[in-house]
């Protein structure tokens, strides 16, 4: 088996051992949720509306609350030395990372969507485009926020950090993710939003991990 | 045979000089003994050659070649142990050491390097079950395992591994020192003179990092 996947056998073994921070992130989802429910009140048509820009909210700050520790422990016990020294690349190593994170909270997200869905009364149209939406879109905020963790690996105020690094440059996946959602329930097509997505999440692909290496290497140093 | 020139190493951690001046050579063969007080600049001796830090200054030469910060891993890739163990407590004793054998393309002689540092009666269990003593045991065990074929001869960097150590395994981390530097392998271990340094005196040379090189 190849080294990348290794680790990522590794981490995802780790996360479900430690499962709850995995069911950290799927109670936040639903809290927040239901947070935002009881703060707008029983107007339906209101929940509706909303609905859409409160799934992906959430999603991004689930995806933040997994990321504070991606890359902590292996910097403290010496394991991102040990991949540093590898015949294994930083860059497959970052991307390594991005793919455990996305199993582990990535796919959480994904799984509850639909039930934020129901909670916020969506028309039933709506659930394969917020799916999709979704699987494209959540690895996109895997791989962003992997770089955000190893640009603050080390720094004092990482959590603080971290949102403010991350959080700018998610507002194109949210507006996105959200405006296939509207285009559904107003009856338009949302074709060419799900391939800006895809376009980005290309983008992402291309840049964070090569990104996300040359911070660790500077952390390592 | 072609030593590895150290000549003129200098460090610079945040704006602080650690040491200037710092040139010797390390023979296949040979096992170096750093030795200094704390601070001194042992472990940053010790990343810069693995390629963890770059240098202010100063050059690491083998024969022809000349490695910078970017090192050609094809070519130069020692085996770097420092003062954490990278242990993962969710996984057995077993896979975290199979786990490092495939990452590095070692041998998967797993079993019998478990043996010799006495861990291999806790193979299945979970890493956090072992004392630190045996967590660093565990990280030792790579030293152990058939190391993939280089075309330089294999540099092991070990800063303080003795640490944690009770005799046993500190006999066992001497013999496998000695045994890799009889294979032309050439190994510099970081230490504060102890029963390590005793067990590889007719094995070693020594250097000291001094105020001189402050």
């Amino acid at each position: 088996m190849n080294r990348i996947g290794l680790l990522i056998i590794k981490d995802v073994k780790l996360a479900l051992q430690g499962a709850s921070d995995t069911g950290m992130t799927f109670v936040f989802l639903l809290l927040a949720c239901t947070l935002f429910q009881f703060s707008i009140g029983p107007d339906q048509t209101l929940l509706i509306k909303v609905g859409g820009g409160v799934i992906w909210v959430v999603a991004l700050l689930a995806t933040i609350l997994s990321l504070e520790r991606l890359f902590i422990t292996d910097f403290e016990d010496g394991t991102l030395e040990q991949y540093f020294l590898s015949p294994m690349s930083l860059v497959f190593f970052a991307l390594a990372k991005a793919i455990s994170h996305w199993l582990t909270t990535g796919l959480l997200v994904i799984i509850s969507a639909p039930i934020i869905a129901l909670l916020y009364s969506l028309p039933n149209e709506v659930f394969l485009p917020l799916f999709l939406s979704m699987v494209i879109g959540t690895p996109i905020l895997s791989l962003i926020g992997t770089l955000g963790a190893a640009l603050t690996l080390g720094a004092k105020r990482s959590g603080v950090l971290m949102p403010l690094i991350i959080l700018p440059l998610y507002i194109p996946v949210l507006i996105f993710g959200t405006l296939v959602i509207y285009n559904v329930m107003y009856g338009h097509n949302y074709n060419s939003f799900l391939i800006v997505l895809i376009g980005l999440l290309l983008l992402s692909l291309a840049l964070a991990p090569w990104a996300t290496a040359c911070a660790l290497r500077q952390a390592i140093e | 045979m072609q030593s590895l020139k150290i000549k003129n190493l200098e460090c610079n951690r945040n704006g602080r000089s650690i040491f200037t001046g710092i040139s010797f050579d390390v023979t296949p063969g040979r096992i170096l003994l750093l030795s200094g007080k704390n601070g001194s600049g042992k472990t940053s001796l010790l990343r810069i050659l693995a390629g963890l830090m770059p240098p202010k200054a100063g050059s690491i030469v083998w024969g022809d070649k000349k490695f910078t910060d970017k090192r050609d891993r094809e070519l130069f890739s020692p085996l770097y142990i420092g003062h954490s163990n990278p242990v993962k407590l969710g996984l057995t004793v077993r896979e975290n050491l199979i786990f490092w054998a495939k990452i590095f393309g070692h041998g998967l002689n797993v079993d019998a390097a478990l043996e010799q540092f006495g861990i291999r009666n806790h193979s299945e269990l979970p890493a956090s079950y072992l004392s630190e003593g045996q967590k660093r045991r565990l990280t030792l065990a790579r030293l152990a395992l058939d190391q993939p074929v280089s075309t330089l001869p294999s540099l092991w960097l070990l800063d303080e591994p003795a640490w944690g150590l009770d005799p046993e395994a500190v006999k066992t981390l001497s013999n496998l020192a000695i045994d890799h530097v009889k294979n032309q392998g050439m190994v510099i271990i970081s230490t504060h003179g102890n029963n390590l340094d005793e067990l590889l005196a007719l094995n070693s040379d020594r250097y000291s990092l001094t105020e001189n090189n402050c």
